[in-house]
């Protein structure tokens, strides 16, 4: 067995005491990622001018993204572990922080950076017309209906998600049918707010007085025989109905996120109400909603951004016609309809400007909580 | 030391390639914008020369048509692939236009992009990403297309870039045939002729007219049909270029006179199926199918000839004997009939010569041949065989077409996007909703219209 091992042992010895040596050391440090690199490089050029047919090209792109990555990682690492022990511990971080901040920078600030640069600039970002963009975006009438819309979005879609998800969750605790009515409530939460929209668009459907009504509203009104109305062409009780289904997607959300937390209510201090002879009302008011208060922060400034950044159920429901334009289907409408680069990058300043304050709160709330 | 400093090196260039490396792939800009017309040329000298170089060649086209459409398209374009070797790849997305816009700015274009707008053309041209028709596509449009078409193909430096293979034919208004026969009606050809039988229509009960102008983003299309319908019936082919090019304003006193016109029909209850609520949350392809109820909701559909294509499949199955077509009537007896056309025009994101074989391709009659037998599509050529084409229907439009006093292409598919695509669209829903009156309506169009 002995005499066995030597033979292998013997063949590669010329190659380790070469790599062994200072010199071998920096060519392989040099040689792997100059591979890597030209591994990855090649997968790229293929990705990029391969007329391969689609299903070869996607597998190639799975393969390359994920094959990549790990790639970067692991010779990234190797590097970083031949590094001295001080240099290791400053250098890595970087290593598996480093492709995260390139890919927001490059994806993300540089983005935001440019789009405020052009909301400066006149329609193909050639000439600097100093705030005309932004005084287009406040005195233009449909934009101001859609600031106002945008308002309307954000106080009753927010106060009734989380409103009704708060009254759900407390209520439903109490219920025997609690699983049942609340995996109800959680389903629309599965469905894209395209795919709601479309769903809606049958129940307000509108057919002519005498016909029959293929939506769901105007048959329950026929069969108590009042005439079909049309809900989405009524401003502005359109963007009310519309909102509804904001709410019917969103409070399934808030229902869960707060379910939980009233969980986390000590018994203790509920019985130690009930004791002193406080009402139902009064240990709601005083006693689990203060405790809970935090996530209904949470969940309400998450549903607020959405709001603010509602796009899709507008955009399916009305196409914005009918007075529901809010900021968000405006600036699509600018960029890619009118290619008036200007005015959309105003617009989506205007909708980061709006979303801020949110965001900023919302991330308090969580580092606060050591989120 | 050394031995260090190499590895952070290599691990940022590392990071830099995976991060960077899209950059490379950016368009060709600016420095191209001056050679296109020398290189062009060059290609297309190469590609009349014989198909034989072009072997193994792939050409991508982009467009907004797709199921059926695209597959009849394809089938078009297949006597090119089988005489140049040439291979087409057509790619069809709904949202056509507005993708088409990320892709030429992410610099990846199609090499032929189908674009349903002059307006996007003149755009991607001003911004240099087109490259302009050689020579002997030019001779070849003059040769096979009538009077107009290069004009609407042609940018505003002066150049030509867009070449028209499929066309449509609007101001038709089509009608159930045998229902109609049926009530003793006949076929209105003057606009007063038009105004008794729709009073008649309304009188024996029924309303004349179908209309629906839902559209997605693109909502209220049909209605801005209507209206240059009118006006070409109403100010002739000067007046309409000047309303079209802005060189009378928007609010003009004719423009106002043809909405009134429109809205004196739409307007009123007895004259349209469902009013006014109606009209604007139908879907202009759902609309027309209320004629072929029985008995009929509503008489006439004035939509262009790809309408049929929306009507229910019982009657799509027999046009001929089920559906009756005329022209939308004249107002002016002077002015008769004009036709109103829209299409898609090819035009080039690339330089090459395959790509030039297939533009030219699509100049000559060939390329209509196989969609035209095929049915739905109509095709501008001056020496095709109006026999190629299946139905009667389809015979009678390529007559009406060709025969047409003069031609005027989409007027709204003209104008700016802002206007064209945008406020013609949502400011005539909103006056068809009962938000605002002709005056504001159009005074806001006219306000929109970019400086």
């Amino acid at each position: 067995m002995a005499g066995a091992r030597l033979v292998p042992d013997n063949a590669p010895r010329g190659v380790v005491q070469v790599v062994g040596t200072g010199v071998g050391r920096v060519v392989i440090s040099l040689l792997v990622p100059v591979v890597a690199f030209l591994v990855l490089w090649a997968g790229f050029l293929f990705l990029r001018d391969a007329q391969a047919p689609k299903v070869v090209v996607v597998a190639v792109a799975i393969v390359w993204g994920v094959g990549g990555t790990a790639l970067l990682y692991i010779v990234s690492n190797w590097l970083v572990e031949k590094l001295p022990g001080a240099w290791r511990g400053r250098v890595l971080p970087f290593v598996f922080v480093g492709p995260a901040l390139a890919i927001l920078t490059f994806y993300l600030l540089v983005p935001a950076i440019l789009t405020i640069y052009n909301s400066f600039r006149d329609a193909t970002g050639g000439k600097f017309v100093g705030l005309d963009n932004y005084a287009y975006a406040f005195t233009n009438p449909d934009m101001l209906t859609a600031i106002r819309n945008n308002v309307l979005w954000l106080v009753l879609g927010t106060v009734f998600s989380t409103g009704l998800g708060l009254a759900i969750a407390v209520l439903a605790d109490r219920s025997k049918l609690d699983r049942v009515v609340k995996t109800l409530i959680f389903l629309p939460m599965a469905i894209s707010f395209v795919g709601a929209a479309i769903i809606w668009r049958f129940v307000f459907s509108y057919q002519p007085e005498g016909q029959p009504q293929i939506g769901l509203l105007n048959g329950v009104l026929g069969s108590f025989g009042i005439a079909p109305q049309s809900w989405l062409t009524v401003e502005p009780w359109n963007t009310l109905f519309i909102i509804v289904i904001l709410v019917w997607g969103q409070a399934g959300f808030a229902m869960v996120i707060l379910s939980a937390a009233l969980k986390g209510v000590p018994d203790e201090m509920l019985e130690a109400g009930r004791i002193d002879g406080a009402t139902e009302w009064q240990i709601f008011r005083r006693i689990i909603l203060p405790t809970v208060w935090p996530t209904v922060v949470t969940v309400a400034t998450t549903i607020a951004i959405l709001t603010l950044k509602i796009f899709d159920i507008v955009q399916t429901m009305t196409g914005g016609n009918f007075g529901t334009n809010v900021i968000a289907t405006l600036q699509y409408k600018q960029m890619f309809t009118f290619f008036d680069y200007g005015r959309g990058s105003a617009l989506a300043v205007i909708l980061l400007i709006a979303v801020t304050p949110v965001m900023w709160y919302n991330l308090r709330q969580f580092r606060s909580r050591g989120m | 030391m050394k031995q260090r400093l190499f590895a952070g090196l290599s691990v940022a260039a590392l990071v830099l390639a995976a991060c960077g490396g899209g950059s490379t792939a950016a368009p060709s800009t600016g420095g191209t914008a001056a050679s296109p017309a020398a290189s062009a040329a060059a290609a297309s000298a190469a590609a009349s020369s014989g198909g034989g170089d072009l072997k193994g060649k792939t050409v991508t086209v982009g467009g907004a048509f797709v199921d059926t459409e695209a597959t009849a398209f394809e089938a078009a374009v297949k006597p090119f692939e089988d005489a140049t070797g040439v291979t087409v790849t057509y790619n069809g997305d709904k949202s056509f236009e507005q993708n088409l816009n990320v892709q030429v700015q992410a610099g990846n274009p199609p090499d032929v992009a189908l674009l349903p707008q002059p307006g996007g053309m003149k755009n991607y041209a001003k911004q240099g990403k087109l490259f302009p028709l050689p020579a002997d596509i030019l001779a070849s449009i003059d040769a096979n297309y009538g009077e107009g078409w290069k004009a609407i193909g042609t940018a505003e430096d002066g150049k030509v870039y867009g070449v028209f293979h499929r066309v449509n034919l609007k101001g038709l208004v089509f009608y159930p045939k045998v229902a109609f026969a049926a009530k003793g009606y006949s076929v209105p050809t003057t606009w007063d002729e038009l105004k008794t039988l729709e009073a008649k229509m309304a009188a024996d009960g029924t309303p004349a007219w179908c209309i629906g102008i839902e559209s997605g983003a693109a909502t209220g299309w049909p209605a801005t049909d209507w209206i240059e319908e009118i006006m070409l019936r109403t100010v002739g082919k000067d007046g309409y270029d000047k309303w079209v090019s802005h060189a009378m304003p928007f609010n003009d006193p004719t423009v106002k006179t043809a909405v009134q016109t429109m809205m004196d029909i739409w307007g009123n209850k007895a004259d349209v199926y469902g009013g006014p609520a109606y009209i604007v949350q139908t879907n202009f392809g759902e609309a027309p199918k209320a004629a072929f109820d029985s008995p009929p909701k509503c008489w006439f559909t004035n939509q262009g000839n790809f309408i049929t294509a929306f009507f229910p499949d019982a009657i799509k199955a027999d046009l001929d004997n089920q559906v009756g077509v005329f022209n939308l009537p004249s107002i002016d007896p002077q002015l008769g009939t004009p036709a109103e056309v829209g299409g898609d025009q090819a035009v080039a994101f690339a330089d090459r010569p395959e790509v030039w074989a297939f533009l030219k391709y699509l100049t000559t009659p060939d390329a209509g041949v196989s969609w035209s037998k095929t049915g739905g599509a109509l095709f501008p050529y001056k020496g095709q065989d109006v026999n190629n084409y299946s139905s009667k229907l389809d015979q009678a439009f390529v007559t009406t077409l060709t025969t047409a006093p003069f031609v005027r292409f989409d007027g709204s598919d003209q104008m700016p996007a802002a206007v064209g695509s945008g406020s013609f669209w949502s400011e005539m829903v909103k006056l068809v909703n009962g938000a605002q009156n002709i005056d504001t309506t159009l005074n806001n169009i006219e306000a929109s219209w970019p400086k």
